[in-house]
């Protein structure tokens, strides 16, 4: 069977790894977000945003963390407006969100024309490497999967035992939860609504924007347009399959990813040989639509998602 | 920071506030020519020139308009409703798609009758489109956000799909490309010699009956009453399903159109650059035009006139055509925050 | 309690002013809270208490005046700087984050935020401590989502003396509790008082009022119009203070019950999340009677109103309307049985906020002639419709063209209240008609209701007051978890009688009341 050969091979599970690391970034920004009551569908144009800033930033000559850096900063630019306009002001998180993704998509791009005018090919940077773990990387399939990878996917992880961590272990946590439950709550033990929503979009833009940051320094090593490709969308369906917490969504985002990479193979099979391409390249999609649908009766959406908070207002 | 209701905004601050957010565009606009290292005021003058300057820019403007009005529409009915349908890219597709599939041969009809069939089928190809989302919306409680954006990709691979296969056209060079409609299914000009064809006609009716709808009709207020307030709608007695069921059809069949038009009146041909991002754009149409059906003709022909000028701004000065998307998303988000404090003021505590 | 007027001040408001747009909320204010005393705020809805409260405790800015703690001036807007002088606040609507344990909510923003780890233990011990010597029995590791309404309560007070509150204000405690929880609840003020707690009890309950404290402001439009000692007052001169005229109950003559138009039999729903749905309840609704549904909120009132509402379906039992089965039930053929529905929400569920007066008008009607035909709307005859509920009802308003959101409360219901009316229905569900209106709407409301019953309505009226209940209704029945008890006629139970039933005791298991 090919398949069973496929998911018996360490560089399948090395490839899911891989795969799932943007999408962890990306989808614990997301949910940091909207455990604080705030749907941020910036996701898309933050991913840009990152992955453009990281890449140029190294490519001008940064170091590779300066980079992640950068990236991160880029993010959180954009995150501090959406955070703006979304929380103080109130405004319709569906339209703010897609109008930062069409505005941070737009000016990477013009960016990007005006910063390499003449560039028909996209230059490579030297990218972050594998970094394997002496001893734990020896040993089979999960050596190679979990521990021969890039400093960039071991801090995908790192990330996602601190946001755990954080939301259910600190005062930061409870009052993030709190407030995206019930903003009320918050503001009556005197902490700032305002504050925290705002903190929380910024905070999970940046991680966003690392995720991106992601694709072109420790994937494909160079920028070209649409290469974020519909990832942050997927990112918003994992949080929901994630039922809102840190583990699941990880997990979710390593099962997708295992999806992925499982059609990758098999476009290389004699099986995938009679399918059309696109049948493939349609799955992440799809599957991201079925995922929706699956949880959507389980789900524990945070009850003041998307519900602006007006002090004084009921 | 508070915000207070304004009980009798004034019309200083209804026209004010607007106009505000417009300047504020025009701002940014030239800040990004400076940036781009060219001269700003020339900037602007290139992109109105390239927009309105002549003839054939302003029936640039107007073809580009069209899809735009339809996209538009599309939001504006849905988005009435409080249905988020990001799918209209998808939705045109899916018109565009049925019109070749039905119009390149399988119907030798005379254009009178194949005209309205292929029109009709757009339609309802759009339509059901967004009918799973909306489904799945008022079944599930899943969130038509992300399943119609979702849909975008699935749709174009599922074009492309069809393009490099089984309706790839023979003589197309290699290119993914369908074969070209009949010259029965083709949109006549409106007027001889003049590149102006009745999609642009067409959208301009359209506009108008969803304004009839909207205003005069028990449905467009039931579609009103569902966006304003879910609750009180199905309290009333409102049958809130069945309601935002007809507004994803009527939504789903207006983005059907635009690809309706832009295959029989412009293209002639299926491509995977039918569209470039109409349906997004459509987004960006709808709220600067308040969601007014006969203020999306006015938005769309601005936004068009912002693209088509940039694009020709952009080969005469050294300022990339992108600068038009950021404009447009500055614009939205200017203008969203700007009709906010028409009704709103902010208040200390 | 310390004796005489003569302890020190630990609460200072000078002249406190707000206004909203053109209402003046509070008028200069002034007044002092002195150590371990009970004051009493008492004043009629909108008088401007909950605004004054809410500036208190930060979460508005006056725009004059200023509040000093202690000898220190607090800083304005500021609900954090009050907390940390000592004030605490029992909110009107509770302001527990559901999916949190009680002590997740209790602790929350009481330990820097940046810190890593919590010291859960401790919290523990010291609310269990504070628990017992407050008689607030609470269970510290309950998600607050599944507590009752007692229950939050007890979390609030907790949260505030978790923090070291030296004064309690506690925004109508009483509105949604039984007689009895009403007692336990004073209990534990008095404990409080007796270690030097000062208290701000807001309420519009004048037996309330007279039972717990020593001094009662009371506030009218805005302004602090007397002060006097609870020794020294009444009722009536109480009463007199905060209306400025008499207040005379609603007129209820006899009853003359006809046939029965509602009837339910042993009907069972599906609860919804946390709310108690109704079990194997039976109820039968008079023409020409006001039947009282009085009870503790969340006992399933919501459940029996969405019912009738047409909202939702029965999961066992029948449901007749005029002698027949109720079939396909939604809010529409609850509309066309001739139900009339007042609801319990007039922001959310009653009206679109921005819809115009004509708009919300026709809101269940707008698919008939004469406002629509074939599905074309004839905007005139909408606005003819309205204009005659505008001056039938005494709705006060810019016009039927403006948007309802510019209402006040008892405008809005009195445009409700004519929509209802002028479909005549035969039987009408009001569910807290009344909550949150002035003296002068209630008393217009609560006649209304009653002409309607002259007139032959069967009236259904659910309310948390059960002043409200004893005051028009007929038949009184109380409900507890879904069960309903037997129907009592007029005086023939006293409140505390009732609050035994709305404590949930004598009801027979199975359902059945004895």
């Amino acid at each position: 069977m090919e398949i069973l050969d496929i998911l018996l091979s360490a560089s399948f599970w090395a490839a899911a790894v891989r795969i799932a690391s943007p999408l962890i970034f990306a989808t614990l920004g997301e949910l940091i977000c909207e455990r604080a009551g705030v749907l941020n569908l910036g996701i898309e144009g933050i991913m840009v945003v990152g992955a453009f800033a990281g890449w140029m930033a190294v490519y001008s000559g940064a170091d590779l963390w300066t980079g992640v850096a950068v990236a991160m900063g880029a993010g959180m630019l954009f995150g501090l407006l959406h955070a703006i306009l979304s929380v103080p002001f109130g405004l319709s998180q569906h339209v703010v969100g897609l109008g930062i993704t069409l505005l941070a998509t737009a000016s990477t791009y013009f960016a990007y024309r005006v910063s390499l005018p003449e560039v028909t090919n996209p230059p490579r940077i030297e990218a972050f490497k594998e970094l394997p773990i002496p001893i734990v990387s020896d040993i089979p399939i999960v050596g190679p999967a979990l521990f021969a990878q890039t400093p960039l996917t071991y801090l995908a992880f790192v990330a996602a035992a601190v946001v755990a961590f954080v939301l259910y272990r600190t005062p930061l946590g409870l009052a993030l939860r709190a407030v995206g439950e019930n903003p009320h709550s918050v503001e009556a033990q005197g902490l700032s609504v305002t504050g925290l929503r705002m903190g929380a979009v910024i905070v999970g833009s940046g991680l966003m924007a690392v995720g991106g940051a992601f694709l072109t320094m420790s994937a494909f090593n160079s920028f070209f347009f649409e290469m974020v490709n519909g990832r942050g969308w997927i990112c918003i369906a994992l949080v929901v399959f994630g039922a809102w917490k840190p583990g699941k969504a990880v997990l979710g985002a390593l099962l997708f990813a295992a999806f992925d990479a499982l059609q990758i193979r098999l476009q290389q099979t004699s099986l995938g040989a009679d399918i059309p391409y696109q049948i493939f390249l349609m799955m992440p999609y799809l599957l991201s639509i079925l995922a929706l649908v699956v949880m959507s009766r389980r789900a524990e959406v945070p009850a003041a998602l998307m519900v602006p908070f007006n002090r004084g207002e009921r | 920071m508070r915000l207070e209701p304004v009980a009798d905004a004034g019309w200083a601050r209804t026209l004010g506030l607007p106009a505000v957010a417009l300047g504020g565009t025009v701002l940014i606009a030239m800040a990004l020519s400076l940036v781009a290292g060219s001269n700003p005021f020339a900037v602007l003058g290139l992109i109105v020139k390239g927009a309105v300057g002549s003839k054939f820019a302003l029936l640039e403007t107007l073809n580009r308009a069209t899809p735009l009005i339809f996209t538009g529409l599309a939001v504006a009915v849905a988005f009435r409703a409080k249905l988020w349908n990001i799918g209209a890219e998808a939705q045109l597709y899916m018109g565009a798609l049925l019109v070749v599939v039905l119009g390149t041969g399988l119907l030798p009809l005379p254009s009178a009758l194949l005209i309205p069939i292929l029109m009709g089928t757009a339609i309802v190809g759009g339509a059901m489109l967004l009918l799973g989302p909306a489904w799945l919306k008022t079944r599930l409680g899943v969130d038509e956000v992300v399943t119609t954006l979702l849909l975008n990709f699935v749709m174009i691979l599922f074009v492309s799909l069809l393009l490099e296969g089984p309706m790839k056209d023979p003589m197309g060079m290699g290119w993914p490309k369908s074969e070209r409609l009949l010259a029965e299914a083709r949109l006549p000009r409106i007027v001889d010699g003049l590149r102006l064809h009745w999609g642009f006609g067409l959208a301009l009716i359209c506009a108008l009956l969803v304004w009839v709808m909207q205003t005069r009709t028990t449905l467009g207020y039931e579609i009103r009453a569902v966006g304003l307030n879910r609750r009180a709608a199905s309290f009333a007695g409102i049958p809130v399903t069945g309601v935002v069921i007809k507004t994803a059809l009527i939504s789903g069949g207006l983005a059907g159109l635009a690809g309706f038009s832009e295959v029989a009146g412009l293209k002639g041909s299926l491509t995977l650059d039918l569209s470039p991002g109409f349906g997004y754009t459509g987004i960006i149409v709808a709220m600067l035009a308040l969601l007014n059906p006969l203020g999306v003709v006015v938005s769309a022909l601005f936004v068009a006139g912002i693209f088509v000028g940039a694009d020709s701004m952009s080969r005469a000065a050294a300022v990339p055509t992108y600068i038009a998307d950021i404009l447009l998303a500055s614009a939205l988000l200017l203008m969203v925050l700007a009709i906010m404090l028409t009704r709103f003021r902010v208040v200390r505590g | 309690m310390p004796s005489g007027g003569e302890a020190r001040a630990v609460l200072r408001l000078r002249n406190i002013t707000k206004r909203f747009g053109p209402l003046t909320a509070n008028d200069a204010i002034t007044f002092d809270l002195r150590e371990g005393e009970v004051i009493a705020l008492l004043g009629e809805n909108g008088a401007g208490k909950t605004t004054l409260m809410n500036i208190l405790f930060g979460h508005y800015m006056a725009d004059a005046g200023e509040i000093e703690a202690f000898g220190h001036i607090l800083p304005p807007g500021n609900p954090r700087a009050a907390l940390e002088a000592g004030v605490g606040m029992v909110h009107q609507h509770f302001t527990l984050a559901d999916n949190l344990s009680v002590l997740e909510n209790i602790i929350l923003g009481t330990e820097p935020l940046w810190r890593l780890g919590s010291g859960r233990a401790a919290a523990r011990a010291r609310i269990e401590q504070l628990s017992r010597d407050f008689g607030l029995a609470v269970h510290s590791d309950a998600k607050a989502g599944t507590l009752s309404v007692g229950e939050r309560q007890r979390v609030e007070i907790l949260k505030a003396l978790y923090r070291d509150a030296r004064v309690l204000i506690l925004d109508e405690p009483t509105a949604v509790l039984t007689p009895q929880e009403t007692d336990d609840l004073f209990a534990t003020l008095r404990k409080a008082v007796a270690r030097g707690l000062s208290i701000i009890f807001i309420s519009h309950k004048m037996h309330e009022v007279l039972a717990i404290s020593s001094r009662v402001l009371v506030l009218r439009h805005g302004r602090l119009v007397g002060e006097v000692a609870t020794a020294e007052t009444d009722r009536h001169q109480l009463a007199h203070m905060m209306v400025g005229s008499e207040i005379r109950a609603p007129e209820v003559g006899g009853a003359a019950p006809g046939r029965v138009l509602l009837r339910l039999r042993d009907v069972s729903t599906v609860p919804v999340g946390n709310a108690v749905g109704l079990r194997s309840l039976s109820l039968d609704l008079r023409a020409g009677q006001i039947t009282g549904l009085a009870g503790v909120s969340g006992n399933g009132q919501t459940a029996l109103a969405d019912l009738i509402a047409g909202e939702i379906v029965p999961a066992a039992g029948a449901m007749e309307i005029g002698g027949r089965e109720a079939k396909g039930w939604t809010p529409k053929a609850a509309l066309e049985a001739g139900i009339g529905r007042i609801p319990e929400d007039r922001h959310r569920t009653g009206t679109v906020a921005d819809f115009s007066l004509a708009e919300n008008a026709v809101l269940e009607a707008y698919e008939k002639a004469p406002f629509s035909r074939r599905g074309w709307f004839d905007w005139q005859a909408v606005d003819r419709h309205t204009r005659s509920i505008i001056e039938r009802y005494d709705v006060r308003c810019p016009g039927p063209d403006a948007r309802i959101r510019l209402l006040s409360g008892g405008n809005m219901q009195k445009l409700i209240l004519g929509r209802v009316l002028e479909a005549e229905p035969a039987i009408i569900l009001a569910v807290q008609p009344v909550r949150g209106l002035d003296i002068g709407a209630v008393t217009y409301v609560q006649n209304r209701l009653i002409e309607a019953r002259e007139a032959g309505a069967a009236v259904l009226l659910i309310s948390e007051d059960l002043d409200e209940i004893l005051t028009l209704a007929d038949v009184i029945h109380v409900i507890s978890e879904g069960r309903l008890s037997p129907a009592f006629a007029r005086g023939s139970k006293s409140p505390a009688e009732l609050g035994v039933w709305m404590a949930g005791q004598g009801f027979e298991e199975g359902g059945h009341a004895a």
